[in-house]
């Protein structure tokens, strides 16, 4: 009952954490999406490679984050940004490329070959095959690794107000310090509310960049509905 | 006209080297449909690959109407060559008309003229363009979408059209269908077509030549007659199977396998004069036709004789008809079916147009054998 009338007074601040939360998931992941993806798609071309990628990706997933932050303070002191917004980014940028680079990679390596030989036949470029076929085939796998990274990063993103880049976990680190669990519980609470929030938006974003085709059966809407009155 | 000049591919495998074509050599006319037969592994697939470099041959030469494709761009190339595979390969992210508008897309076609195209191909396939052209490819069956496979590779119009078992994962009824549908398309296109099969049948249905190859040479490269009436050796005998001959019945057509003369009476003409008829000319039976010229039933000489009357009062019925445009293999297995030695045949308006007998047809497929260097 004091966590709601806490909730209730504190919206406001609430929601400037959430929009920092989601400032540093979002620029983070989007970025991440930018390297992970080509990364994913070029070590399909050499499975040693792709070893040697994936393995240094989930290396860097196992490191704890509080650890990451640890270490990035030194190093990007050297240009002024040790702590705040920029290793916040930074950090969520490293741990995303796990998801997103492994299925990537998945994805395309798992386009049906008779697709990929009947693009050849016809005489499609690679550039062209990977536009008009693999990617959009791909998609679907590739957008889940997108959804996975945001999700595990929007956990992530809590513990970044420990190098005061703000977030939701402020509400968190201050509850712990203050022994106050009316903080505690609404950091907690908006964290979990925001992961999933996110992953349905993600979830409704994907069905709708889906090419049609791809699409599961039950989502697809009737053609007759689809034609404009 | 495709030409293949001592063309080689050899595999490097942690088993050593696989040579898995050895200097095939062959030429095939333009309109012409070659089936590349063999077991698997016999190298028909490779060589087909090599025609349009999605494999790189190790040493030989391929030249499509005299040009020698080494100096083609592969892309460029592959663009003027239609390809269809077994696996069919539409891809599931476009429609049916997206699918069939690709390469004309790529070749930048406008997209009304694309469009157009897709339509008249949709129709020429027996698929309604209304309903199919916004269709995705899972809402096909398997028939469906093979003959959508076809319509792709035929987009652009190209005069070289390479068929890898494009009909084989499709079940045998609809099979018929599409490879019938195909030769018609094909009496109308002309297109020059390599078409690998590992199907006896499929291939004497389908080709002008048939090149036989095993463990990637070319073992013999004829006409299907030929090719089962004169095997090159003990592996295609075997290869073509025993019923080999049988098979040759598939090759002709009722059409030219009428007995020279095949006399008739109208059911209204007297049975004194259809006796004489017989005599004179010395048959042992006749065809009755009605009016309109259709067979009516047959009259023997031995039932007719010293009878009177109209020829119709004494026909028998005729237990089966067979059409000119039928083959002799469904010519025979009718005579099998109804245990008699001769048939009447009709033309598509079902008037008679003479009979097969089964002398004839044996006469017909032993001259092959007789005659060898007459049938090359």
């Amino acid at each position: 009952m004091e966590t709601l009338k806490f909730i209730v007074n504190n919206l406001p601040a609430i929601g400037q954490r959430t929009v920092e939360h989601v400032s540093i998931v979002g620029v983070a992941v989007a970025l991440a999406i930018l390297t992970g993806v080509p990364i994913g798609i070029a070590i399909t071309q050499n499975k040693r490679a792709a070893d040697i990628v994936l393995y240094v990706a989930a290396i860097i997933m196992t490191i704890p984050s509080i650890a990451l932050f640890g270490v990035m303070i030194p190093v990007l002191s050297l240009v002024g940004h040790g702590i705040g917004y920029v290793p916040a980014v930074i950090a969520v940028l490293l741990y995303s490329q796990l998801p997103i680079i492994r299925n990537t990679y998945t994805a395309i390596g798992n386009v049906d070959p008779a697709l990929r030989e009947a693009a050849r036949g016809m005489g499609m470029s690679a550039l062209e095959r990977l536009r008009r076929v693999e990617l959009p085939v791909a998609f679907p796998v590739i957008m889940a690794g997108v959804r996975v990274a945001v999700v595990i990063n929007i956990g992530i993103t809590a513990i970044a107000t420990y190098i005061g880049a703000g977030g939701l976990g402020t509400f968190i680190s201050r509850g712990i310090t203050q022994t106050d669990s009316r903080q505690l519980v609404t950091g907690a609470l908006a964290v979990s509310l925001l992961a999933i929030a996110a992953d349905y938006a993600l979830l409704w974003v994907q069905h709708r960049l889906t090419p049609v085709g791809l699409r599961p059966e039950r989502t697809r809407r009737p053609i007759a509905r689809r034609i404009p009155a | 006209m495709i030409r293949l000049d001592n063309l080689t591919k050899a595999f490097e495998t942690p088993a050593g080297t696989v040579v898995a074509a050895d200097h095939v050599t062959m030429d095939v006319a333009d309109g012409e449909i070659c089936v590349l037969l063999g077991p698997s592994g016999c190298g028909k697939t490779t060589t087909l690959k090599m025609i349009n470099r999605l494999i790189e041959p190790t040493s030989g030469k391929i030249y499509i109407d005299g040009k020698d494709t080494d100096r083609i761009d592969p892309v460029a190339l592959r663009r003027t060559i239609g390809y269809v595979i077994q696996q069919i390969g539409l891809f599931p992210n476009m429609t049916v008309e997206e699918n069939v508008c690709v390469v004309p897309k790529l070749l930048g076609w406008s997209a009304d003229k694309a469009r157009q195209r897709a339509s008249d191909l949709l129709a020429s396939i027996n698929l309604d363009p209304a309903v199919f052209m916004k269709r995705y490819p899972k809402e096909l069956s398997g028939g469906q979408q093979q003959r959508v496979g076809v319509a792709r590779a035929l987009a652009a119009d190209p005069p070289v059209l390479l068929m890898d078992e494009p009909f084989g994962a499709i079940d045998p009824i609809n099979r018929e269908v599409i490879q019938d549908e195909f030769l018609k398309m094909h009496r109308r296109l002309r297109k020059t077509v390599m078409f690998v099969s590992h199907d006896i049948d499929e291939a004497v249905k389908m080709a002008d030549k048939i090149a036989i190859f095993r463990a990637g040479k070319l073992e013999q490269f004829a006409s299907p007659d030929v090719i089962l009436a004169h095997p090159a050796n003990d592996f295609i005998a075997e290869f073509v199977g025993t019923d080999r001959t049988l098979k040759r019945l598939r090759l002709v057509k009722v059409r030219d396998a009428l007995q020279p003369a095949s006399p008739c009476v109208s059911s209204t003409d007297a049975v004194e004069r259809a006796v004489a008829l017989m005599d004179e000319q010395g048959y042992a039976f006749m065809i009755v036709v009605d009016e309109a010229g259709r067979p009516h039933g047959y009259v023997d000489i031995e039932t007719v004789r010293d009878r009177s009357g109209a020829v119709g009062e004494h026909r028998a019925p005729l237990p089966a008809t067979v059409r000119l445009e039928e083959d002799l293999r469904a010519a025979v297995s009718t005579m099998f079916m109804h245990d008699v030695r001769w048939l009447a045949c009709v033309d598509g308006e079902g008037r008679f147009s003479g009979f097969v007998t089964q002398r004839g047809i044996t006469r017909m497929l032993g001259k092959a054998y007789r005659a060898p260097a007459a049938a090359n």
